[in-house]
């Protein structure tokens, strides 16, 4: 599974971005996206955006679960209290569609984007960026809308996904 | 008993019954607002920022140093520079920001020490900015040196301060120096006839 995960700004600006594979099953937390794969996932985040809008009122939690998907490549997304958007773009192995079926792989979350697992571990995963987002933008050289540049902050999203996904 | 437990002593009772607390984010927010600020109208100049984060700092500590004795109702004199450290980083530090610096690195006349601080309440948080500069000019907590300079010379005692390291810079510790320059005796007024 590939991984793109993106937060976005009130502007629809990109704040921040980082791409990663998964560290579970013996992954080796690189992504494999294709060139080509890499210049849309960014367009794929983008149209999401128009989505996550309609999905955003209706109901009041942060984490907006699966909220796009655009062939094999699946939306996840989690808002902040100050309208910021976390967009995880995750895809699975285009392998794993062979051989898909045995029961190690159904339940694994890599292969399985839909699986209520996948849902609990990109929860996780959120939450997880969602606290050291709040403790990068505490800093008092943040401002609101300003990309994000903190090796830290990018050191523990590297951390939470090896942790996670 | 020595004195530096008896300091201790004294700055953890006088923390625990006679302080104000107030919460420790919105010291660290204000400050670090006060120093982004800062920044901002200086135009990255950290020289700059440097100098009027002390002079702040020196103008609270002028006055802290009259809170800080009547806190401590220690009216006594410390005998030597040694015992004026003690009760600087066990006493003053620990009351003000409830963290007690580690004294250390004497020179032989007794008249240099380090503070170094194992956690700095004023940088929680704060990430300098990676224009390339501010993590080799400026002193973010430069303040404290004020403070420190400011309250002593109230008291008769003329010193320099200044970092020579921070963990914000990426060093492994915050080290503050303190020179000892001299005590400054009692001046007589001008005489006027």
């Amino acid at each position: 599974m590939s991984y793109y995960f993106a937060i976005i700004g009130t502007q629809d600006n990109p704040l921040f971005e980082y791409e990663f594979g998964t560290s579970k099953q013996g992954g080796d937390g690189m992504a494999r996206f294709t060139e080509q794969a890499r210049q849309l996932n960014q367009f794929i985040i983008h149209s999401s955006l128009d989505i996550v809008e309609e999905v955003q009122w209706t109901n009041g939690q942060m984490y907006l679960k699966l909220v796009d998907r655009f062939f094999t490549s699946y939306i996840s997304c989690f808002l902040t209290a100050s309208n910021i958007k976390f967009l995880l773009l995750h895809q699975p192995p285009s392998s794993s569609t062979l051989t898909g079926g045995t029961s190690r792989t159904s339940t694994s979350i890599a292969a399985n984007p839909t699986s209520p697992q996948t849902e609990e571990a990109i929860r996780n995963f959120f939450a997880e960026v969602y606290e050291n987002y709040v403790k990068a933008i505490m800093s008092p050289f943040y401002r609101t809308n300003m990309e994000i540049r903190s090796p830290v902050f990018r050191a523990r999203v590297a951390a939470a996904g090896r942790k996670y996904l | 008993m020595s004195s530096a437990s008896k300091a201790s002593r004294l700055g953890e009772e006088i923390w625990k019954t006679r302080i104000e607390k107030v919460n420790a984010e919105l010291v660290v927010l204000t400050y670090g607002t006060i120093v982004a600020q800062i920044c901002k109208d200086f135009e990255n100049d950290y020289a700059e920022v440097n100098k009027q984060l002390d002079r702040m700092g020196y103008n609270i500590g002028l006055r802290l140093i009259e809170d800080y004795l009547a806190k401590s109702n220690t009216m006594r004199r410390c005998s030597n520079f040694r015992e004026t450290a003690e009760m600087i980083a066990k006493v003053g530090f620990k009351i003000f920001l409830n963290v007690t610096p580690t004294i250390t690195n004497w020179t032989g006349d007794n008249k240099q020490f380090s503070l170094v601080f194992d956690e700095n309440p004023l940088a929680d948080f704060v990430e300098l900015p990676d224009d390339g500069r501010a993590q080799d000019q400026l002193w973010f907590s430069n303040i404290l040196c004020g403070v420190l300079r400011g309250a002593l010379e109230m008291v008769q005692m003329q010193v320099e301060t200044h970092f020579i390291s921070d963990v914000l810079r990426g060093h492994d510790t915050t080290e503050m120096r303190v020179t000892l320059v001299r005590y400054i005796d009692d001046e007589l007024p001008p005489e006027d006839d």
